[in-house]
C-alpha cells in the first residue's frame, strides 16, 4: 500500500532524511495522527434492491480478518431511525464508529422535539458528507455503504463509499457484489421495482448471496436481510443459505482428488 | 428706581432666584431620573429591565409589517419608508432561503445582521442534510442568540423585530421575533408604527384566512396594512412589497407593477379611504 516513490525500495525506511511519507506526520512527540491505512476486520458484499413495498437490502454475517473467516456472526445491517437501514461493507470498527455517530446524530435530532425527523435522503447526505469530509483529512471511513429507506411513499436505496462516492439506484451492490450480483440484480429489478413482490425481492437477494458464496471467499452463507416498507424497518434474524457442493465431484481441481 | 439700576450693574436681585432654583431643578432631574437603566443587566426595582423594554419601543419606530397565513401559503406585507423624495424606498423583505422569508422593523443594520445569520444556518442544513431547514429552528436559533443580548454588561439588544414566514414538511409558518428573544407561532400578525390598527383588522377576520386563496390573503392582507396609513397617504406600488412562500411556491417578492395586480384588489384602492378603512375605526 506504500505509494510514495521514495520508499519504493524498502531500506528507504531506514534511511529517509526528508521524511517524505506524509503519513509519517509524528515528527513531534505528541503531534501525530492517527488514521486507518490498513483495515482489519471486514465486511464484504452489501445487497440492496427496491421492490413494490419499499427497499430491501441483504449481507452476510462475516468479518473477515485477512482470510480468515474470523468473525461469523457480525450483524452488518443496522437501523437509523424508524425508516432508514444502513448494510457496512469494509472496516467494522469504521462501522460501529458510524454507527453510535448516527446514533447521536438521532438523538440529538430529537432536542428540539418539533417532530422533524431526518428521512432517510437527509442521513444519506449527511453520511456522504462526513465520508468525503474524513477522505479529505486523508483518515478516511474505511466503508462502503448501502443506504436504503421509504419516507411518504417513497424508496430510496443510495451508495456511498469511502471517498464521498455517491449514487442512487433502484439497485445497489457493494464489493465482489458489483461484480458477480449486479448484473444479476439488473436483470431481476430494473424496471420492475413497481410490481416487484417480496416474496420475489427475498428470492433474488438469496440467489445473489447464494452465488456470491460460491464465487467469493470472504462471503458466509449466514445472512441477514432487512426491509423498510410503509410500516418501518424490520430486520430478520441471521439465517443459513442451503448450498449443493456435489457437483464439484466431477471438476477437475476441486478439493482433494488427485488425477 | 436708581438703586435698582445700581444693583443690576454688580448683582441683580432676579440672579437670586436662579442661584437658587437652578441647582434645584438639576437636583430634581437627577432624583427622576431613571437609575435602573443604564445597562441591560440591571433589574429595576419593580422587576423589569428598561433596556429590554426600550428595545422593544424601537421596533415601534419602524414602519409596520403585516404576516398571515392560510393553510398553503404564508405571506408578508410591508409598507417602505423613503427618507425624501429624491430617495429610494427602504428594502423591508429579505429573502432568507427558497422555503424562508423575513420581514423587519426597526434597526435595519440589525437585521440585516440576524439575516445574515439565518441565511448561513439555511445553508448549512442544505449543505449537511440537504433539507430545507425547519422553519421553528431558525426561529429559536435567533431567538437564542437575542437572548443572550440581554444577560451581558456591556451589550445592547436588538433594535428590529421580525416576521418570519416559511414552509416546510408541516406546512406554512408564521412567527414573530422581538428583541427580547421572544419568539411566538401566529395566525396573523402585524409589527412597527401604528401596527395596532392593523391587528385589529387581522384579529376580525382571521378566520376567514385559514381556507383563503392566495389572492384573498394579500387581499386581507393589505386591507390591514392600510389602516397603518397616516391620513393622508396611501398604498401604492412603490411604498409596498409582498412577500409569498407556499405550498410548491419557493419564497418570492412581490413588487412594483407587478403589485399593481393586488392593489386593484382593495375596496376603494385608489383613496387609501375604503369601505374597509372605516370598517375598522368603528372597531378601534
Amino acid at each position: 500500500m506504500d505509494r510514495f516513490s521514495g520508499n519504493f525500495d524498502r531500506f528507504s525506511d531506514l534511511f529517509n532524511p526528508y521524511d517524505s511519507n506524509p503519513t509519517n506526520a509524528n515528527h513531534a512527540i505528541g503531534d501525530f495522527t492517527k488514521c486507518t491505512r490498513k483495515p482489519l476486520v471486514m465486511g464484504s458484499t452489501v445487497l440492496g434492491l427496491e421492490y413494490q413495498d419499499g427497499v430491501m437490502i441483504a449481507a452476510d454475517t462475516l468479518g473477515s480478518w485477512g482470510q480468515l473467516a474470523r468473525y461469523r456472526n457480525e450483524s452488518r445491517i443496522y437501523p437509523v431511525g424508524n425508516f432508514t437501514v444502513l448494510g457496512a461493507a469494509g472496516d467494522m470498527s469504521d462501522f460501529q464508529h458510524t454507527k453510535h455517530m448516527l446514533d447521536s446524530l438521532m438523538i440529538k435530532e430529537y432536542y428540539t422535539n418539533d417532530d422533524h425527523v431526518l428521512s432517510t435522503p437527509h442521513i444519506y447526505e449527511y453520511l456522504s458528507r462526513v465520508l468525503y469530509h474524513r477522505r479529505s483529512k486523508l483518515d478516511p471511513l474505511w466503508n462502503t455503504y448501502v443506504v436504503g429507506g421509504y419516507n411518504n411513499g417513497e424508496r430510496f436505496l443510495g451508495y456511498v463509499d469511502l471517498l464521498g462516492t455517491t449514487y442512487q439506484s433502484s439497485i445497489v451492490a457493494t464489493g465482489l457484489g458489483a461484480y458477480f450480483a449486479q448484473p444479476i440484480l439488473r436483470n431481476a429489478v430494473e424496471g420492475r421495482e413497481g410490481i416487484l413482490t417480496e416474496a420475489e425481492a427475498i428470492e433474488i437477494l438469496n440467489t445473489c448471496m447464494k452465488i456470491l458464496f460460491y464465487r467469493e471467499c470472504k462471503t458466509l452463507n449466514r445472512i441477514q436481510r432487512a426491509k423498510v416498507t410503509a410500516d418501518g424497518v424490520e430486520i430478520s434474524e441471521p439465517y443459513a443459505l442451503p448450498t449443493e457442493w456435489s457437483f464439484g465431484e466431477g471438476i477437475r481441481g476441486f478439493g482433494t482428488q488427485t488425477q | 428706581m436708581g438703586s435698582f439700576v445700581r444693583h443690576t450693574l454688580t448683582y441683580p436681585s432676579y440672579m437670586k432666584f436662579f442661584l437658587v432654583l437652578v441647582p434645584c431643578i438639576i437636583t430634581v432631574l437627577i432624583m427622576f431620573r431613571n437609575q435602573y437603566d443604564n445597562d441591560i443587566c440591571t433589574w429595576s426595582p419593580q422587576g423589569r429591565i428598561h433596556q429590554i423594554e426600550y428595545a422593544l419601543e424601537a421596533v415601534k419606530q419602524g414602519s409596520a409589517a403585516v404576516g398571515l397565513r392560510s393553510k398553503t401559503h404564508a405571506i408578508l406585507l410591508v409598507l417602505k419608508r423613503s427618507s425624501g423624495d429624491l430617495s429610494s424606498y427602504q428594502k423591508k423583505i429579505i429573502k432568507i432561503d427558497d422555503h424562508i422569508g423575513i420581514a423587519i422593523a426597526g434597526l435595519t443594520s440589525d437585521a440585516r445582521v440576524l439575516s445574515n445569520f439565518m441565511r448561513t444556518q439555511a445553508m448549512h442544513s442544505k449543505m449537511l442534510y440537504n433539507r430545507p431547514l425547519p422553519v421553528y429552528r431558525i426561529v429559536s436559533a435567533i431567538g437564542d442568540k437575542a437572548q443572550a443580548n440581554t444577560q451581558h454588561y456591556g451589550g445592547r439588544p436588538y433594535g428590529v423585530g421580525l416576521l418570519i414566514v416559511g414552509y416546510d414538511e408541516k406546512g406554512p409558518h408564521l412567527y414573530e421575533f422581538a428583541p427580547s428573544g421572544n419568539f411566538f407561532e401566529y395566525y396573523a400578525m402585524s409589527i412597527g408604527a401604528r401596527s395596532q390598527s392593523a391587528k385589529t383588522y387581522l384579529e376580525k377576520h382571521y378566520e376567514l384566512f385559514a381556507d383563503a386563496t392566495l389572492d384573498e390573503l394579500v387581499r386581507h392582507g393589505l386591507h390591514a396594512l392600510r389602516d397603518t396609513l397616516q391620513q393622508d397617504k396611501e398604498i401604492d406600488t412603490q411604498n409596498c412589497t409582498v412577500g409569498v412562500v407556499g405550498e410548491d411556491q419557493k419564497f418570492e417578492t412581490i413588487e412594483g407593477d407587478r403589485l399593481q395586480r393586488y392593489l386593484d384588489l382593495l375596496d376603494g384602492g385608489d383613496t387609501g379611504q375604503g369601505g374597509e378603512t372605516v370598517e375598522s375605526m368603528d372597531t378601534e
